[in-house]
């Protein structure tokens, strides 16, 4: 057993961050949480992220694409995460083999997910039933979100995920009837097909959002000063820091994990522990920042909001439980 | 990153596996937690067996990954866990395999191996817990003994154990890391008064034990004089690293038990409850994933275990006791009964987060040397 990254994958993770910092550093991420009005997605970087591999990552070879597996695809996301990069990167990504052009960039893809769908007017090509959708004011400032209404009880028919029957290309007259297909095709490496991989996408996200708040909490401990001494020094403030490395280290384990077994079960578990440490350890920064994690200027809220708005992905919370829960009686 | 296991280490799973299915049907049966010396017959008997069985080593001889299968097999297949032996097989033996000179690994290790012999821990004071190296029991030299003063609290087995891990205050003038030094004792030395103290729980788990200038030959020195600390650290890095391992297998299993009796006494209807136990799922699905990284990472450094330990302890102890505070909800009102299962256990459960280093120290480790902030108040 050797459950711990290769050269190659450290090797990639860094690529994929460099890349990240090269097409959306501080700068890019302040012109976009500054900017007036529903966030626009930059084209000119969705295909720049598409050169680069990111939606092509576990394509084929013989199909265009990187050909590797699901580890690796979770390594890239959870640098995804960490930068904030905006847009419908996982369902992009998942559409890869399916939709042409969505692998080099081309066309943006996006998904109706229970009753939200992110960034609906960007994209080119949408998964799943849009009818009634309205604009809501998207709490994150990088993530513009339409809700529809969605009947008491027909959940299973909300739940329609990624990879639900045909797509709907924009300003197609009837859409197609709601699908109530939960599983996400996904062709790793060895060309399988593994469900949840959506799932398992949102996780490696919000891990990095766990790991990125965890340093920028810390940073700020170790250089702010008050009563003469660095915060960071007050047991409160170490604590807080102390807990939110724990949160994040469990939850690494279980979604890298979940990247190599791909069970249903061991998704959802790191789909859980993700959350969990993405939006606490998010809470914690802002804290941790004390008056200047209250404002606007702080790059904390962001990394708040984004974590919220994944945890809604996928049925939140309960479902997973469940599953976790019927699990235990087989 | 890969989650299987080598040809050979899935040989010597099937093999211990195949052993175990053997042997532990003959097992005599667990003798009552008050009787302590049937307990220590109990617990060094069975390591007797695993010795014979060529397993005597895994604690520390084999490689990491060798350990986590043996922990993980035999607490599936329900076999005694180290009992009486928890401290010379996870700390004591590890600390003098890793630190102690030819002879002393010669004396020591055999027995403790053999289950002839088991050791207890002295490094907690009544006046030094959480801040171990203020420990005051002082040693003095005299010719090649030291000679060794004061008390010793919260040691567990005290009264059934042959030999004591002793930590004790050789230079009184240094600075309080730099006097300490670690001293194997004999617990039938002249000297020594060992006085039973009751947990919680009803059993007198751990003593007090009362040193008036006990004996101890300078040659049972571990580590130079004075630089116990240094030693110390190495022993609490297999406590906090490795010890727990085969606990979140035991735990994972107490969780389906407790999922079916949920489901049989309608407790499972409650969906607040069933999904408490959905997330205790998740939390201990990941916890033994966090061990596997850990194990992977000591394979690589092929060393002592790191801090990432405290990581691991910290979350482990919080779970253990959220899982044991589900069990009561799934028993009702039977929780307050001692003759149910897990009532016990969540009792117990209570001193996680104490011993072996309170959860306020484990984040003042993870803090410190795992983040980087400054140390301070
Ligand atoms: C079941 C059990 C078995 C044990 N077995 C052994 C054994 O075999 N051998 C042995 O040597 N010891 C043993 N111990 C002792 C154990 O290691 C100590 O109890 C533990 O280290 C805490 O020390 P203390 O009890 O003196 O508590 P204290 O140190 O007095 O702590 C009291 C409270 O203050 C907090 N606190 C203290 N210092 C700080 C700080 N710097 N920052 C924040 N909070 C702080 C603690 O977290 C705790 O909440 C055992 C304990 C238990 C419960």
């Amino acid at each position: 057993m050797r459950f711990r990254l290769t050269d190659d994958q450290r090797a990639l993770k860094q690529g994929v961050r460099d890349v990240l910092a090269r097409l959306f550093g501080p700068g890019e991420l302040r012109a976009a949480a500054d900017a007036v009005g529903p966030p626009r997605l930059d084209r000119t970087r969705w295909r720049a992220l598409g050169e680069a591999g990111l939606f092509a990552l576990c394509l084929p070879e013989r199909a265009g694409g990187i050909g590797l597996g699901l580890p690796e695809a979770v390594l890239a996301f959870e640098e995804v995460g960490r930068s904030l990069l905006p847009g419908p990167t996982v369902a992009t990504h998942l559409a890869a083999a399916t939709v042409p052009g969505a692998a080099t960039g081309e066309t943006v893809v996006t998904s109706v997910d229970g009753d939200l769908v992110e960034w609906l007017e960007e994209s080119d090509v949408i998964h799943g039933d849009t009818t009634g959708a309205t604009p809501l004011r998207s709490m994150d400032p990088l993530t513009p979100l339409h809700r529809r209404y969605v009947a008491a009880g027909s959940r299973a028919a909300g739940a329609a995920r990624v990879g639900a029957a045909a797509p709907l290309q924009r300003g197609q007259a009837t859409p197609p009837p709601p699908s109530t297909d939960t599983a996400a095709p996904h062709t790793d490496g060895t060309g399988t097909t593994s469900p949840r991989v959506a799932d398992l996408l949102t996780a490696a996200e919000q891990l990095g959002t766990a790991l990125r708040v965890c340093e920028l909490a810390v940073q700020h401990a170790r250089t702010r000063e008050q009563f003469g001494t660095p915060i960071g020094a007050f047991q409160a403030v170490k604590h807080l820091c102390a807990d939110m490395l724990v949160r994040a280290e469990t939850a690494r384990a279980a979604v890298y994990a979940a990247a190599l077994t791909a069970t249903p079960e061991d998704i959802a578990a790191a789909r859980l522990l993700a959350d969990e440490a993405a939006v606490r350890g998010a809470r914690d920064c802002l804290q941790v920042h004390g008056g200047m994690g209250f404002t606007w200027e702080a790059d904390v809220h962001l990394h708040l909001k984004r974590a919220w708005v994944r945890a809604a992905r996928g049925g939140g919370s309960a479902e997973h439980e469940e599953l976790l829960a019927a699990d235990l009686l087989t | 990153m890969d989650l299987s296991y080598t040809p050979a280490e899935e040989e010597f799973r099937a093999r211990l596996a195949k052993w175990l299915g053997t042997t532990l049907p003959t097992l005599p049966p667990k003798p009552s937690p008050d009787d302590w010396p049937a307990r220590r017959a109990y617990d060094t008997g069975w390591q007797r067996m695993l010795y014979d069985a060529g397993y005597g080593e895994v604690h520390w001889d084999a490689s990491p990954t060798l350990r986590l299968i043996f922990l993980e097999e035999t607490e599936k297949a329900g076999a005694p866990y180290v009992g009486a032996n928890f401290v010379g097989l996870l700390h004591a033996g590890p600390t003098i395999a890793a630190e102690g000179t030819p002879g002393q690994r010669e004396r020591w290790l055999g027995p403790i191996l053999r289950g002839d012999e088991v050791w207890c821990q002295g490094f907690s004071e009544p006046g030094a817990g959480s801040d171990l190296a203020a420990l005051r029991t002082r040693a003095w030299r005299d010719g090649d003994h030291y000679v060794v003063s004061g008390s010793k609290i919260w040691t567990s087995h005290a009264e059934v154990a042959d030999w004591c891990e002793l930590l004790v205050r050789t230079d009184p003038d240094a600075p309080k890391h730099r006097g300490i030094t670690w001293l194997a004792m004999p617990m039938d030395a002249d000297g020594i008064t060992v006085r039973p103290l009751r947990t919680l729980a009803g059993s007198a788990e751990f003593a007090e034990v009362f040193l008036d200038e006990v004996r101890v030959p300078v040659a049972n020195r571990v580590g130079a004089e004075n630089d116990g600390w240094r030693v110390t650290m190495v022993t609490l890095s297999f406590e906090r690293g490795t010890a727990f391992v085969g606990e979140v297998v035991a735990c994972r299993r107490v969780l389906a038990e407790l999922a079916r009796t949920a489901r049989d006494n309608g407790r499972w209807d409650d969906p607040g409850l069933r999904r408490r136990l959905g997330r205790l799922n998740a939390e201990f699905r990941a916890l033994w994933r966090l061990t596997q990284w850990n194990v992977s990472e000591a394979e690589a450094s092929g060393s002592v275990p790191g801090v990432g330990g405290s990581v691991f302890k910290l979350r482990y102890s919080h779970a253990r006791q959220e899982l044991y505070d589900t069990a009561a909800d799934v028993l009702g009102t039977g929780c307050l009964d001692l003759d149910r299962p897990w009532v016990a256990d969540r009792l117990s459960s209570l001193s996680y987060t104490i011993a072996a280093g309170t959860s306020q120290i484990q984040r003042n480790i993870v803090a410190e040397r795992i983040l980087g902030l400054p140390k301070g108040r």
